[in-house]
């Protein structure tokens, strides 16, 4: 798989990185070398065999729709790059 | 005997009868980092006086007679457990300034168990890497020889523990993480069956594939830790809901019948000659202590690296879409809007293999593309786990090399990203299978370690374990340390 200048830009708006055209390049190689290495899973034939998400086949466990914990709000928020009130602060998004 | 070559239960045993205190003990760990991470770079954050207070209460319990199994044993941490109140970086950048507000579970249950944490270990960038360069905090060089890597990703946790800088330390493995690094260190490391241990609390890679490990001089001091580590945990989705074996209980069985299988395809082109020739000595001693050797097949093996390159990115993708600048994490300066703050947040946050990651995944899941690359890749790793279970109908473990060659020279490999993704050549069919593998030390080759992988059959650590302590009661690779880093102290062209 050879990647292009428009994959890179594709994806990178998917990702929601930030790829400049300057260093789009060594995107475009490294991410060439990475798929075509993975164009070798092409030549097995897979036919019929159910793919596997969970390496012990388990599936999603459910629990009790309770609360187990009680609030911690301004404890995890001490994390955050900005708050106020308890929200989160984000750059305006409505004018 | 030094206080720092000592195993947990002689340790212990030391403490009980009152030959040293806790304190004593950490605090000659705490000296030797202190002397030796300026070289070795193995830890990004070292809690003193925590640990220090840790220690006092330890002794305090043990004169009260009320210590837990482990009090004061001298641990690490790899800095992608979360630790409450202390630094938990993944060695991204994007973490940098990140607290954690939790233990993760198993940091609680090693802590109730009554270990002392020392640090925090550095790592490839959110487990991302097969030689600890990805860091955002450096390079780890290896304690056997200067400018060379440890193997990732996790990197220094294996040094630390090489070094003589902690007893043991935790690990996490993905495609190879904890033995990789063992191997290219001289120590034990196991990763158990998907599930046995907690992953709450561990920041996620590919949670599919992710599973944390003890990191450790020998076989007798991972069973121990791995009993602590293991068992149900509620709050992870995956763990295992089963009985934890006493790992301990078994070390001494007789190897008298066990059947080791190994597979052909591991040996010859790509591999070093002298782990080879290691490997077939190793094998000679398995089988005069009673064991049968015979070949198996895992004809699927050779998709492993392919369908590994699909799902880690894959998942990773996944998981760190939650770094976004906005609730932890970094953030950029000044955004003009939420759109930039989120692509510079992320784009200056992350280091360049990680971006390289997230790109694949996310090409790998876009519309049109995931039935080619991420449905395959899950067919593939059925094919491979069908594998190991039919070779499991014939032998009880298999063994090879842990990694192709011995560690190399930092930045030998690091324009060239395939021949470094092939490191991880021998280690990634156990993720992709959830089997449960370790490695441990069986000779040198121009001063550096050599590793053999054993691999075990799901929940059936116990015999890998059984087979690695065996192997330990007749050789003494286990216990060569680094001169530098040696009995008598660190050598002086070391210290800052």
């Amino acid at each position: 798989m050879i990647v292009d200048k428009d994959v890179v830009k594709d994806i990178a708006a998917l990702a929601l990185l930030e790829i400049t055209p300057e260093i789009a390049e060594e995107y475009i190689t490294s991410m060439s070398q990475i798929l075509t290495l993975v164009e070798q899973m092409q030549s097995i034939n897979t036919d019929g065999v159910e793919p596997m998400s969970n390496p012990l086949d388990g599936i999603q466990k459910l629990r009790l729709d309770q609360v187990t914990e009680g609030d911690q709000r301004v404890y995890f928020q001490e994390n955050a790059p900005s708050t106020s009130e308890g929200f989160y602060l984000v750059p305006r998004v409505i004018e | 005997m030094s206080l720092h070559e000592k195993s947990i239960a002689e340790i212990v045993a030391a403490l009980d009868s009152k030959k040293f205190s806790c304190r004593e003990l950490v605090s000659h760990h705490l000296d030797r980092i202190t002397e030796a991470n300026g070289y070795l770079n193995a830890y990004i954050t070292v809690d003193r006086e925590k640990a220090l207070t840790q220690a006092d209460a330890m002794d305090k319990a043990r004169a009260s007679g009320n210590a837990p199994i482990l009090a004061g044993i001298p641990i690490a941490h790899k800095d992608i457990f979360c630790t409450k109140d202390i630094k938990t970086s993944a060695g991204s950048r994007m973490l940098d300034n990140f607290i954690a507000p939790y233990d993760a579970t198993i940091v609680s249950k090693l802590k109730a168990a009554g270990t002392i944490s020392l640090g925090k270990t550095n790592m490839d960038e959110f487990a991302m890497g097969s030689s600890n360069e990805n860091s955002y905090y450096g390079p780890v060089t290896n304690p056997w020889r200067k400018d060379y890597i440890p193997g990732g990703s996790s990197g220094g946790s294996a040094a630390a523990v090489a070094a003589r800088l902690c007893v043991a330390a935790t690990g996490t493995d993905t495609g190879g993480s904890i033995r990789q690094p063992a191997a290219m260190c001289g120590i034990t490391g196991i990763k158990p069956t998907y599930g046995r241990i907690s992953r709450w609390g561990m920041i996620a890679y590919a949670s599919s594939l992710d599973q944390a490990g003890p990191l450790t001089r020998s076989a007798e001091d991972a069973a121990i830790l791995l009993e602590v580590m293991s068992g149900f945990d509620p709050k992870d989705s995956t763990s295992l809901n089963r009985q934890v074996p006493l790992f301990t209980q078994s070390l001494n069985n007789s190897l008298k019948g066990l059947k080791i299988g190994f597979c052909k395809e591991h040996f010859g082109k790509g591999l070093s000659s002298d782990i080879e020739n290691a490997i077939d000595i190793a094998i000679k001693q398995f089988e005069s202590a009673g064991a049968s050797i015979q070949e198996i097949e895992l004809p699927s093996s050779k998709f492993a690296i392919p369908a590994y390159y699909v799902i880690a990115p894959a998942e990773a993708s996944a998981n760190l879409s939650r770094y976004d600048g906005v609730r932890f994490g970094h953030r950029c300066e000044n955004p003009v809007d939420l759109a930039d703050m989120y692509r510079r947040s992320r784009s200056e946050g992350f280091g360049k293999e990680v971006k390289q990651r997230i790109m694949v995944g996310s090409f790998a899941l876009s519309a049109g593309y995931y039935d080619a690359y991420y449905r395959k890749a899950q067919q593939i790793r059925r094919l491979i786990k069908n594998d190991f279970l039919a070779a499991f109908e014939s032998v009880d473990l298999i063994i090879g090399p842990t990694t192709p060659s011995t560690a190399f020279k930092i930045g030998e490999k690091s324009d060239d990203q395939i021949e470094m993704y092939l490191q991880d050549i021998y280690t990634i069919t156990s993720n992709l299978a959830g089997l449960p593998a370790a490695s441990i030390p069986i000779g040198f080759s121009k001063g550096l370690p050599i590793g053999l992988q054993i691999i075990g059959n799901y929940y059936d650590e116990a015999s890998i374990l059984n087979l690695a302590h065996q192997y330990q009661q007749e050789t003494n690779w286990h216990k060569m340390s680094p001169t530098a880093f040696s009995l008598e102290g660190i050598q002086p062209s070391i210290k800052p």
